[in-house]
């Protein structure tokens, strides 16, 4: 049997002749991923902004405009009527009651009835949320606290295995792709709600998986090719990594898109994201993980005088 | 490479094998197999979270107001108590506004005495030299109690940890069902509820108090004054739980519900529904006095300050039993005997977050989960398949050992599978078969520059492992934190990662290193097909 070489023997591809188009290109995506974000804002669930929720399917198609006036028409302040994952299960939103912290679901329990009377036998209320203020607050900011302490515990981890340029490098791939995944949310107008925070801290975790791989062949060359320059030492290490590069990226990508077209759609959001993030960290690691290292001034004998490191990072395999 | 021990083999399938037998039950649950699997073996079973079994989810929060009054109350009730010992000392004008509890000292020569004894009411904190309460005096005859910090903290982790029981009874007064109760931080209750389709019966249980108290019905007030809200000393107006109205009565707590020893739904002479209470052995030796000093007066019951009835004492009561009626129905009069006899709550609580998922959406998800994961797994075996010959199918076998031993180690631990949770069991499965890829594609190179055979696999192995390594540190180091700040549904994401990173190393490096070991040394291959 013929196994499948889906990078061919002996490629060698000059990535680092198109570095500083790909840089001026990600720096152009990521400044205006994150202007969109600020610009246009993201589309934060209940989670992030309290308010209440409900969540019903339908056994038979209904006439939207006619849930909305009938919800409308309860009086209960703005409310928004989304179709979720499918034609017949809908999102109702509602704002969150006013007056303090309690998080009385008295508006979201109206609706429920309402809709129970209505389309009898027919609605399935699937889930309700009713979230405060006060808790929508902390869940946000223990959020993005969680995200930025992932990025920097990661970027000192890789200094402290590596060089300090390398944990620039990783903490500039992961700002892009956090930048970048962040963007599209702003731009598809996704639901952002925990489990996409959650999306977001794989994506730091695993999107930096390639980066450390290719970091790691870029440390055992340095040491090898000790005269070698940098750029086509930075080559030889992206196109000796490449082959597993692409199969690892194409079997998580395989995964999660299973999940992402057929899974349960409350994980959607959690699935596109980390898609996502795996397709951007894919190009981070050869076009940002890597150049980032040049600019930094990294030098053949930068592992030279760490030579006695070498028997603590000879791992015992 | 070739020296692999037959210890090392034994312990590797022990381990697997012990993966497989601590999986089985949980995979098995809800199926028709369920019977069939003998007592004897493992049957630790891996929890569902709500988003998958369907429940409630309500985070209460402790009413920092209602916190602080109730303990300026309790402690106006301990100095009068005090105080009216031998030698009486009798005050007057007391005040609990502002935070402070405020008292004068009728007679001035009695201020220092009463000082002394209110400290000694007081109690240390830890070693700081701190108490609980500071005593001061004002004006020369007015004391003025006021809460410490530290002494405000601890009573609200007494508080919160009597609330957290009591809860838990009101909730599940079987104790049989498996919901949790936990106090999360300083001032908040976390309850899940799994298969409660409505959670309003839930919070009407966990919304009340239930403080009962019966105190004397004031009778010397001026029926204006209480109208206008206006009290004489030593007596407060409260308002009625029916039909409005005010009534004012004595300060002084005759008896209170934390003297009870049971309380049930009942029904009257005329068949309406009311709640019968039993008082314990000090409560009803109590009861029996108060009503033998009171006959012919009216005694007001109270609950969360609200005058549930002031019927007349018409005899002593000495049996230690009494019925609380006002237009109940059965469900509201079971409802209250249940948190009556569950013991008051220490401090109000507020719902701020309720999150409940219907039964059905649960299901539906396990559903598209399970299909998601299998033909996710399946395309990513025919992949490794396809490039890796041999070598995939090691890979593979590792993938679905791998499997096993996430399922069984969740089982050990009881952990909680998540909707989320699935998800990470499917990156999982993507990103283990990368350990794989790495060693085989360093094999590949390996052989590409000539090395032999054996060389080029111990070669593989060897030089793989320090990105394997330091990947999987990342991967843990993200779901670390997302354990440490996420709540339910991710921190079951999280769990699934990190449980991941560590049986996909052993599966995916050590297990698969045995499989190219054993057969290496049986079949003396002279070229590798990778």
């Amino acid at each position: 049997m013929k196994l499948l070489k889906l990078v061919p023997d002996h490629t060698n591809l000059d990535f680092m002749r198109w570095r500083n188009l790909a840089l001026v290109l990600s720096l152009i995506a990521t400044v205006a991923s994150i202007a969109f974000t600020i610009y246009r804002g993201l589309n934060l669930g209940v989670d992030f902004v309290g308010g209440q929720l409900i969540r019903v399917t339908f056994n038979q198609p209904i006439d939207v405009e006619q849930l909305r006036s009938r919800v409308d028409g309860l009086h209960l302040g703005e409310a928004s009527i989304q179709e979720f994952g499918g034609p017949k299960t809908f999102q109702i939103r509602l704002p969150k009651p006013e007056g303090g912290d309690a998080a009385t679901n008295i508006a979201a329990t109206k609706v429920k009835q309402a809709i129970e009377a209505d389309y009898p036998g027919n609605a399935r209320i699937d889930a309700v949320e009713t979230v405060s203020g006060k808790v929508s607050g902390e869940l946000a900011e223990g959020s993005a606290m969680a995200i930025a302490f992932a990025m920097l515990g990661i970027a000192v981890y890789i200094w402290f295995r590596f060089e300090w340029q390398f944990g620039v490098g990783a903490l500039l791939t992961l700002a892009h792709d956090v930048a970048m995944t962040l963007g599209f949310f702003a731009f598809t107008r996704l639901q952002v709600d925990l489990n996409v925070v959650a999306a977001f801290l794989t994506i730091v975790g695993y999107s930096l998986n390639d980066t450390v791989v290719i970091y790691d062949r870029i440390r055992e060359n340095l040491r090898k090719y000790r005269k070698m320059a940098i750029l086509p030492l930075l080559n030889l290490s992206l196109n000796e990594t490449l082959a597993r590069t692409v199969v690892t990226s194409l079997t998580v990508l395989i995964a999660l898109g299973v999940l992402m077209l057929i899974g349960p759609e409350v994980i959607f959001g959690l699935a596109i994201a980390i898609f996502l993030g795996v397709l951007i960290g894919t190009y981070s690691s050869i076009y940002i993980s890597a150049p980032v290292l040049v600019w930094l001034g990294i030098q053949p004998d930068s592992f030279l005088k760490s030579e006695d490191k070498d028997a603590a990072e000879a791992l015992p395999a | 490479m070739l020296e692999f021990p037959k210890w090392k083999v034994w312990l590797i399938g022990l381990v697997i094998a012990a993966g497989v037998l601590f999986s089985i039950p949980s995979l098995i649950a809800g199926t028709t197999l369920k019977g069939s699997w003998p007592s004897w073996l493992p049957q630790y079973k891996i929890n569902l979270g709500l988003d998958l079994a369907g429940g409630s989810h309500l985070l209460l929060e402790a009413d920092a107001n209602d916190a602080q009054k109730q303990r300026l109350q309790s402690m106006e009730d301990t100095v009068a108590t005090e105080l009216r010992r031998d030698p009486r000392i009798d005050i007057g004008d007391i005040s609990t506004s502002g935070g402070r509890l405020s008292f004068l000292v009728r007679n001035p020569t009695q201020v220092d005495a009463a000082v002394d004894r209110l400290r000694n009411l007081t109690k240390p904190q830890g070693l700081t030299g701190q108490r609980d309460w500071d005593v001061q005096v004002v004006d020369s005859t007015r004391i003025v109690m006021v809460p410490t910090p530290s002494g405000t903290a601890t009573a609200l982790k007494d508080a919160m940890s009597v609330a957290r029981d009591v809860v838990r009874r009101r909730i599940d007064p079987g104790g049989t069902k498996e919901i949790t109760v936990i106090t999360e931080g300083a001032n908040r209750i976390l309850v899940q509820v799994p298969g409660v389709e409505d959670p309003e019966a839930l919070k009407k249980l966990i919304g009340q108090t239930a403080r009962l108290e019966f105190k004397l019905v004031d009778t010397a007030a001026n029926p204006q004054d209480v109208a206008q809200g206006r009290a004489p000393p030593g007596s407060q107006v409260l308002p009625m739980a029916e039909g409005g109205g005010f009534i004012a009565v004595k300060r002084r707590v005759m008896v209170s519900g934390d003297q009870l020893a049971d309380a049930k739904q009942s029904f009257d002479q005329d068949g309406r529904p009311d709640i019968d209470i039993t008082f314990n052995a000090a409560g009803a030796r109590r009861f029996g006095r108060v009503t033998q000093e009171n006959v012919n007066k009216p005694f007001a019951i109270i609950l969360d300050d609200k005058v549930l009835s002031a019927p007349n004492i018409n005899e002593p009561i000495l049996g230690g039993r009494a019925q609380i009626t006002g237009g109940y129905t059965v469900q509201s009069a079971h409802d209250l005997a249940v948190s009556l006899s569950s013991g008051k709550l220490p401090v109000k609580l507020n719902v701020i977050e309720e999150r409940t998922v219907g039964p059905d959406l649960g299901k539906d998800s396990i559903h598209k989960g399970v299909i998601a994961s299998v033909i996710g797994t399946m395309l990513v075996i025919l992949f490794m398949l396809v490039t890796y010959g041999r070598f995939g199918v090691y890979a593979t076998i590792a993938l679905i050992v791998n499997a096993f031993l996430i399922l069984g180690i969740m089982a050990i631990f009881n952990a909680t599978l998540t909707l989320p949770g699935i998800a990470g069991f499917i990156l999982t499965i993507g990103a283990a078969v990368d350990a794989n890829v790495l060693i085989n594609e360093r094999i590949r190179e390996e052989i590409r520059r000539g090395r032999r055979l054996i060389d080029a696999v111990e070669t593989g192995y060897h030089e793989a492992f320090r990105a394997i390594f330091d990947a999987n540190v990342t991967h843990v180091i993200s779901a670390g934190i997302m354990a440490y700040f996420g709540s339910g549904p991710v921190r079951g994401f999280a769990v699934v990662l990190m449980i991941g990173v560590v049986t996909s190393v052993f599966t995916a490096v050590y297990f698969t290193r045995m499989l190219v070991a054993l057969w290496i040394r049986r079949a003396r291959p002279r070229a590798l097909h990778i």
